[in-house]
């Protein structure tokens, strides 16, 4: 059936069918499922940053000398916090929302109930958020059993993350809500996520770019959250983290009616 | 009238229309169904059941027209609606990530069922439902028939007024569907208000109090089942295995056909007046030489009012919607149209 590209938006300036305790019967239903496999999902989400950090931190950072003053590992353990949250997010919200959405028809057999789509939809981009911040919390405590945190400002890290996450989850799905396949998530990863890690400041500071992408980071979620943390975790955090703060917080406002717009949009008909 | 029709309907459409895009699937249809009753919607695939079914249900919004469910407008209050029904659908949409009970309970939960009423009901249906040494098994392991009764099961689990059933049956084998329509056939009788998709006819003449017969998104005929055998065709279906054959075939026997239909290879003759009818036309087949591959009596049943209504009609002025627009028939057919 063809739809016109115009109903993507349909409705996105009308205010959602929301039930806060149905919402959260969404969230809960993914939590249990969770519940089952955490430990194996955890340890997937988790090696990959502890290996960045054994390669990187340890290896190459022998041969680095210092960035902003610090020995290399100082620096990139703080900001890989921020990327296996965005990794575990991401993750959750295209494949594993996709895969909800169309093979298993959860979010149909929801809806037949009480729940709205609207409701069902803010509950998986809660859950992606909620998964998003226990990865980075994951990770600070190794990064802590590391001895890499420097400051008690570091129990305020979650903040910044579960902000960041909060818009990767929405972006995320917006992506899997026009998504035709599987494949397409490649693209997503290749296109918007893998240059969002390398170019947000996780490896070396963006001071070092050039003028043109430097403004780009400035468009990355990453990036301000990674400005946020990394001063958290080492002690040095100053007025400097609000304005990222704002721009994390904002940017969710703005865009969490998208997702839920397009979901229902793709899905009724 | 009687008392039940003086009660408001549970479901009450009027000039009810869906449409996707420019394409219209359900074309102002008209229909109720009163409380206590199994309602059937017949139709070929894609004659706009799903559609109609997905409308009563809150999930498609309705193009124009009508549709209350307990005399209130479902686009307006879909929550508290569907708080009160419970649908099967017709695919399988059952958690495969979670357990039988799992599913029970989560469901539970989407209807803000508390814990411990939700744990006492999944027992109950699923005892009724023959689940219970299956209650800790993972979806996934189940069979298609199994899974088909906690869909059900799970239907039940908020005690519904009106059941939506999407072609509950389809794909199962024989010995699983007669068990579903057992639990069907039992919440009947303890008052449940059922609406029931099938193209399967059988199930229909089973399970359905009254139904009506969709195609192409009208409703082509409605009525209870034995009525509208009895109205379209006769008691009974005379099948002959014969090709060509020339009209003085049922010289002496017209007046009792009250309809034919060709099925494939076959001619079925439909009458009241059985036994008689094939005595006559064999004994004229076998003066006139013309061989019957073979003959069969068998009651008519209701498959056959719908190839009736929604097939093409063997003679041009055969009652049926399709009269003047069909034009497909096929040579034999046109031969075989009695002058």
């Amino acid at each position: 059936m063809k739809m016109p590209r115009a109903r993507l938006l349909d409705g996105l300036l009308t205010w959602p069918d929301l039930s806060w305790p149905l919402v959260y019967r969404v969230f809960c239903r993914n939590l249990l499922v969770f519940s089952r496999t955490w430990q194996a999902n955890l340890m997937f989400n988790f090696v990959e940053p502890v290996i960045y950090l054994w390669a990187l931190g340890f290896g190459l950072g022998v041969y680095v000398n210092r960035i902003q003053g610090l020995p290399y590992v100082n620096f990139l353990a703080p900001a890989l916090i921020a990327s296996s949250s965005m990794f575990a997010t991401t993750y959750e919200m295209t494949y594993g929302s996709y895969t909800r959405m169309t093979v298993q028809k959860i979010f149909h057999s929801i809806v037949a109930t009480p729940v709205s789509m609207d409701d069902v939809v803010l509950g998986e981009i809660l859950y992606g958020a909620f998964k998003g911040v226990l990865y980075g919390l994951v990770f600070l405590v190794v990064v802590a059993l590391f001895g890499l945190v420097k400051s008690f400002w570091a129990l305020l890290a979650p903040v910044p993350i579960a902000l960041m996450v909060t818009v990767f989850s929405v972006l995320s799905m917006i992506w899997t809500s026009i998504a035709p396949g599987f494949d397409s998530f490649g693209y997503f990863f290749t296109l918007l996520i893998t240059p969002m890690f390398f170019f947000s400041g996780v490896f070396f500071p963006v001071d070092t770019l050039p003028a043109g992408i430097r403004l780009i980071a400035w468009f990355m979620p990453l990036y301000h959250a990674v400005e946020v943390v990394r001063p958290l975790i080492l002690g040095t955090a100053g007025w400097a983290v609000a304005g990222h703060l704002a721009w994390l917080a904002i940017v969710a406002l703005l865009t969490i009616r998208i997702p839920l717009v397009m979901v229902k949009n793709r899905l009724i008909q | 009238m009687n008392v039940d029709q003086q009660r408001e309907p549970v479901i009450l459409a009027s000039k009810l229309v869906k449409k996707y895009g420019d394409f219209e699937a359900v074309k102002g249809v008209d229909f109720a169904v009163r409380l206590g009753e199994c309602f059937g919607l017949l139709g070929p695939n894609g004659a706009g059941k799903t559609s109609i079914v997905r409308m009563i249900y809150g999930f498609s919004p309705v193009t124009a027209g009508s549709l209350k469910i307990f005399g209130e407008d479902i686009m307006s209050r879909p929550r508290a609606i569907k708080a009160r029904m419970g649908v099967v659908p017709q695919d399988d949409d059952l958690d495969p990530a979670l357990s039988v009970r799992e599913n029970m309970i989560v469901y539970a939960g989407y209807f803000q069922i508390g814990k411990d009423l939700a744990r006492k009901r999944t027992e109950e249906i699923l005892t009724f439902m023959d689940l219970m040494d299956k209650i800790d098994e993972p979806v996934e392991n189940l069979s298609g028939g199994l899974k088909r009764r906690l869909a059900l099961g799970r239907g039940l689990i908020n005690q519904p007024e009106l059941l939506l059933l999407d072609e509950p049956t389809t794909g199962l084998d024989p010995y699983a569907r007669h068990l579903v329509w057992q639990r069907l056939r039992k919440l009947k009788e303890d008052g449940a208000t059922m609406l029931l998709t099938t193209h399967y006819m059988d199930e229909a003449s089973q399970l359905c109090d009254r139904l009506i017969i969709v195609f192409q998104g009208e409703i082509v005929e409605e009525g209870q089942p034995g009525a509208l055998v009895e109205r379209h065709l006769g008691r009974e279906a005379l099948e002959l295995g014969i090709g060509h054959y020339p009209d003085s075939l049922f010289s002496d026997s017209e007046h009792m056909i009250r309809s034919r239909q060709r099925m494939g290879d076959d001619l079925v003759l439909f009458t009241d007046h059985g036994l008689e009818l094939m005595e006559r036309v064999s004994e004229q087949a076998s003066r006139q030489q013309i061989t019957l591959r073979y003959r069969r009596l068998r009651p008519s049943n209701l498959e056959d009012v719908f190839l009736q209504l929604t097939g093409e009609p063997l003679r041009e002025d055969a009652p049926g919607p399709l009269d003047g627009r069909q034009g497909e028939g096929s040579v034999e057919d046109a031969q075989s149209t009695p002058a």
